[in-house]
């Protein structure tokens, strides 16, 4: 057995994480923030692995 | 043979051109579907693996050189991106505070314990959080396997971290403005000096290939950062997958302090597509399977023979990877990464107890049968 096996299971467990997400929660691109935080204006509210829950 | 590299030339060539176009696909999809800060950030995160599978730059890997071998090159190389960013970092933080946030988060017990577990896990199973997903996009199947527990154990972190903090933790402690910059780059310089001092002959000199990939590193982070208005990491994302499937299955996250606070609750509502970290995780584990999928023989690897207790040492150490990290506020990247090139202290006391735990790790992993036979 080699990596051609093991490396599409990667792919394919993401394409699956992705599909079941947009079933359930599809984005919405008009509701998308602006390209940039920097220089935007707009307080960054991102989820982040150092920041306790708020 | 002539004809047989004459025939497959032109088909390597298309399978490679396939390969540039499903990456662009993907990104202009996200920008088009979730908007145009998404698609860039997925970019952001392809670049990242990229980079991290091409030029073969890490964390967990140079650690171990240091350990073993007394081979400071790689180490270096992620300080030499570590004080990149910071030079950008620390005056963004300064001058836009709101529009971008560093990885600014609490030392505390639980915080210094956490970073041990996780500098011993990510030994056993030779990947961090960056790794661990670089490692299951190229196809390797310890890091494949570890990859969806490191998820498990993120959310099992994130279900008790108010817990943990309660037994005890300092306020957050920053370094900010130029002051704090010219400390970091002298942290971070005394840091290099001693493992320079402590280095085996020979190894003082870092490759060129890791210092052309620690600038880039550099570049993507401050990309991060502009782009998301937050600095680069990982496990927050992984949790997050883990989270919503949970509830997916009819799990009740209400109970949880964590995932039942407004930002976070908001989060499970949306699309993994609109989240920071989620984005530069997949794009990561893209790029990795990429540069695999375009290297000659790179997906041609035999997968390794490990015996029965090795993969069950990579389940284990995969949750371990997950709910230590949590506790830990981040994994190398989120954390040591990122930590220090924003100005949180954390981020060095991570360094720290991560290389403590790296050193027990480093030696539980040929117990563990993870030293592959031949």
């Amino acid at each position: 057995m080699t990596r051609r096996i093991t490396a599409p299971i990667a792919l394919l467990l993401v394409g699956l994480l992705l599909i079941f997400d947009h079933a359930t929660t599809p984005p919405n691109p008009y509701k998308a923030p602006p390209i940039f935080a920097l220089g935007s204006g707009v307080e960054a509210v991102g989820g982040f692995c150092g920041a306790m829950p708020k | 043979m002539a004809e047989a590299l004459a025939i497959s030339a032109p088909s390597r060539l298309g399978q490679r051109g396939f390969l540039v176009l499903a990456g662009l696909a993907a990104i202009f999809a996200v920008a088009l579907f979730a908007g145009a800060r998404f698609g860039v950030l997925l970019a952001i995160g392809l670049g990242f693996g990229i980079t991290l599978e091409g030029l073969r730059f890490g964390f967990a890997g140079p650690w171990r050189a240091m350990i073993l071998r007394r081979d400071p090159s790689g180490i270096l190389a992620q300080l030499l991106a570590i004080a990149l960013v910071s030079i950008v970092a620390f005056p963004l933080l300064a001058s836009h505070p709101g529009e971008i946030f560093g990885a600014q988060a609490p030392i505390g017990w639980a915080m210094v314990g956490g970073a041990f577990v996780f500098g011993a896990a990510m030994q056993v199973v030779l990947g961090c959080g960056s790794g661990t997903l670089v490692n299951a996009g190229s196809g390797n199947p310890v890091g494949l396997l570890a990859l969806p527990f490191f998820a498990l154990g993120s959310l099992a972190g994130s279900y008790s971290l108010v817990w943990w903090t309660d037994l005890g933790a300092l306020p957050i402690l920053t370094l900010t403005g130029n002051s704090g910059l010219i400390v970091t780059l002298g942290l971070l310089a005394a840091v290099a000096v001693l493992l320079l001092a402590l280095a085996a002959p020979g190894t003082r000199r870092v490759p060129g290939r890791l210092v052309i990939a620690a600038v880039i590193v550099a570049a993507l982070a401050i990309g991060n950062l502009v782009v998301a208005g937050q600095p680069w990491g990982v496990v927050y994302g992984l949790g997050l997958w883990a989270a919503k499937g949970a509830v997916a299955l009819g799990v009740d996250l209400s109970g949880s302090a964590f995932w039942s606070a407004p930002g976070n609750a908001a989060r499970l509502g949306e699309s993994v597509l609109t989240d920071v970290t989620s984005l530069t995780n997949i794009g990561i584990i893209g790029g990795a399977f990429l540069v695999a999928a375009w290297r000659n023989g790179g997906l041609s690897q035999p997968l390794p023979k490990l015996p029965g207790k090795a993969w069950i040492a990579t389940i284990i150490a995969g949750l371990a990877l997950g709910y230590s990290s949590r506790l830990a506020f981040g994994c190398n990247v989120g954390a040591f990464f990122s930590g220090i090139s924003t100005g949180s202290l954390h981020g060095w006391v991570w360094f720290a107890a991560g290389f403590a735990g790296s050193v027990l790790g480093v030696r539980l992993r040929p117990m563990l049968g993870l030293e592959a036979r031949a």
